[in-house]
């Protein structure tokens, strides 16, 4: 059950949502959202130091329902969340890294497109592809 | 043919339907049957009966297309064809071909070639066509043209083959040939030598690249929707750097023109389109661009009225882009064109855009030169000054824990101002463009010379020859009159001047009519040089000053050792 939604700064309104089994997607788009106040003060926390990757465990956020909330922030406040279920264990926080990494770099191919303008929702059907199969992985 | 080609469907002859509808009279010609597979055939192009000659050449929505319009521009292109000195022997073999286009039946083969030519030449505007005739033409003499031609059945093929036909320079047989009847995806030697002609445009050197936004304002003016053109990106960007190579751009451009032509965009990139594989693939060595660039240097004397508006338009939102760092300056209207007209017209579009991108980038780089030669006056002017003051501070340091320091310390410090003041100036008048005008300027007063009649003094002649060629420029006579009295403060006054100028005011009189064709550089040149002559005055004195500090000095030294030998023989008895 990944969800992952880019948020930008500072309005902190999302870039890109794509959750796999879409029923309860309004549920995960809470999640995520409310999420990103735990982000914003682990980097609030770090001071200078943020950036590189930074991960978000669940235990904090919702202890009752089983997912993982992960997050990650770019050197511009770009944040990443990915919601994945508890259940899959298999996920391991390597996985978590590179598929947060992975993200990243699909990220900068888009900025590298001089038709998109920073704070656009993301249309871009190779980032599309990329988000896919990493789900389509995780699954 | 009309349910066949879609237009029942649609309502109407697009483009695309239209092209269709010609294929398939042309299948139907040729005896194949009517159907959507038989405009995959070779086919001969179709033969259109009773042509009139009508000199008009339009837009045409394509309901009002008939075979008579297509020769209506053939007919004009091969009239202009003939102008074309550069055509060379290529217009001689072309003259057979123009008998037959008013007798159809006389040699289909060459004939066939012209309507589908002209075809795409009734969307254009007279400016391609008329550089679309000597390239149809020639075309006309390879017998290849016809089925291959044939070949381009699927819409956005015709488009961009005729069209790249139209703007190229021979192409190589037998490649493309091979080639079009393949894959919409494969670019040919003429699109790709339009790309690379356009490239030229964007980037002198192929061998670099395009910058994001240069080919952002650049594939803007396709005028397609931005999410395709991101995606167009997206696929063209093979390493996703936010520039373009020489082979993305031109894979770029080829899916514009594809999108343009009614084509999807593909998910990925066609194997045709890899930058390795066009890198592979560019044979074409530049003789055809430049002979292109021939062609292209004659665009901007025939350009319609049409693209003038729109490019008159481009140009009015270009002079806020001309901020851009590339060459930026070729924004479009945003008008939206007929679908009809898209599919020949964005090459069209394009070529005026470089035109007129030509030459507003000849305008903007004619005018970053000067800016950067303003630019680097002051870098100049910087260096300058920071260079200048700290020469004459050193000097106090040596000398003037001697005597009359104080003199010295304020004459030092009267030069420096002075030099600093004197020095601003001159610097601007010693970058490029100027020295050469002064150079002129001093030729000109070389010659005023020997006519003028001057006094020996040189200085006197330098200074009179401004002041009379300053003279001659009646409204800065008073300012330059007393200027001029500044400067000669340290040489003889007035009198001699005003004596050369009342001299030859005669003789300057007949030079008024000359000087004042140039009398604005002439007065820009004579501040400068005044204020040269003032710094040159200012130096003059000091040096003189310091030279007799110097005399003084050896004095000095001369009396002390003269003293000392007076004290050692005491001593040494």
């Amino acid at each position: 059950v990944p969800v992952s939604i880019i948020c930008s700064p500072p309005q902190n309104y999302p870039l890109y949502i794509r959750s796999v089994p879409t029923e309860n997607e309004l549920k995960f788009h809470y999640t995520v959202h409310t999420s990103l106040d735990v982000v914003d003060e682990k980097i609030s926390a770090m001071g200078k130091a943020l950036v590189d990757q930074r991960e978000l465990y669940l235990g904090l956020l919702y202890p009752t329902e089983d997912y993982k909330v992960y997050g990650y922030v770019t050197n511009s406040k770009v944040k990443f969340v990915m919601v994945v279920d508890s259940s899959n264990t298999a996920l391991r926080d390597n996985e978590i890294r590179s598929m947060f990494r992975k993200l990243h770099n699909s990220y900068t191919d888009i900025m590298c497109n001089p038709f998109y303008n920073p704070g656009d929702r993301i249309h871009s059907r190779a980032f599309d592809n990329m988000v896919n199969s990493m789900m389509m992985q995780v699954c | 043919i009309t349910e066949v080609c879609g237009a029942k469907r649609v309502g109407y002859f697009g483009p695309a339907q239209f092209y269709i509808a010609l294929k398939l009279i042309a299948a139907a010609q040729s005896g194949f049957p009517v159907r959507i597979e038989s405009i995959k055939n070779e086919l001969p192009l179709p033969r259109f009966m009773a042509l009139k000659n009508d000199s008009e050449v339009r837009y045409g929505t394509p309901a009002e297309l008939h075979g008579v319009k297509f020769q209506v521009p053939h007919a004009t292109l091969e009239k202009n064809s003939y102008k074309r000195t550069d055509e060379g022997e290529k217009q001689e073999p072309k003259s057979p071909p123009m008998s037959p286009i008013c007798s159809p039946p006389a040699s289909p083969s060459t004939y066939q070639r012209i309507p589908l030519s002209y075809g795409y030449g009734k969307s254009r505007s007279g400016l391609e066509q008329q550089h679309g005739a000597p390239y149809e033409i020639r075309h006309s003499t390879h017998q290849q043209d016809g089925p291959s031609s044939g070949n381009y059945g699927a819409k956005p093929a015709l488009g961009c083959s005729t069209l790249n036909r139209s703007l190229s320079v021979e192409r190589e047989q037998p490649d493309s040939s091979a080639h079009y009847s393949d894959d919409p995806w494969r670019i040919t030697e003429e699109q790709r030598d339009y790309y690379i002609n356009q490239f030229r445009s964007l980037q002198p050197d192929l061998n670099s690249f395009i910058s994001g936004s240069v080919a952002k304002n650049f594939f803007t003016k396709s005028k397609l929707p931005i999410p395709e053109l991101s995606h167009i990106w997206e696929l063209s960007d093979v390493d996703c750097d936010g520039a373009l190579t020489l082979p993305e751009f031109c894979a770029a451009f080829h899916l514009v023109v594809a999108r343009k032509n009614g084509y999807q965009l593909p998910e990925t990139l066609p194997e045709t389109l890899l930058p390795e594989y066009l890198q592979a693939a560019s044979l074409k060595p530049m003789r055809d661009c430049t002979l292109f660039d021939s062609y292209s240097e004659s665009l901007p004397g025939s350009q319609p009225t049409r693209d003038f508006s729109r490019t008159e338009k481009a140009s009015a939102e270009e002079v806020p882009d001309n901020s851009a760092v590339l060459q930026d300056g070729k924004k479009e209207d945003k008008q939206a064109l007929k679908v009809s007209t898209a599919l020949k017209t964005i090459p069209k579009e394009f070529q005026h855009l470089t035109v007129k991108t030509a030459a507003q980038e000849s305008n903007a780089l004619k005018a970053r030169p000067r800016s950067r030669s303003y630019s680097s006056t002051s870098i100049e002017d910087a260096m300058k000054k920071g260079e200048e003051p700290p020469t004459p501070p050193p000097r106090p340091q040596k000398s003037h824990s001697r005597a009359s320091s104080l003199d010295l310390n304020k004459i030092f410090q009267q030069n420096t101002q002075a030099v600093r003041s004197g020095w601003l100036p001159p610097p601007p008048p010693a970058l490029p463009p100027r020295p050469s005008v002064s150079q002129t300027e001093q030729v000109s007063e070389v010659e005023l010379h020997p006519q003028m009649n001057r006094p020996p003094s040189q200085a006197e002649e330098n200074s009179s020859a401004k002041k009379e060629v300053v003279l001659t420029q009646p409204p800065s006579k008073p300012a330059r009159r007393k200027l001029r009295t500044e400067t000669q403060g340290l040489e003889t006054p007035e009198l001699s001047p005003t004596i050369n100028v009342t001299s030859s005011l005669p003789a300057v009189k007949p030079h008024l009519p000359v000087q004042k064709q140039s009398s604005k550089q002439k007065r820009a040149i004579q501040t400068a040089i005044r204020k040269n002559k003032e710094a040159n005055a200012v130096l003059a004195r000091l040096n003189s000053e310091l030279q007799q500090q110097l005399k003084e000095v050896h004095k000095e030294r001369i009396a002390l050792e003269t003293q000392l030998e007076q004290l050692r023989p005491v001593t040494v008895l």
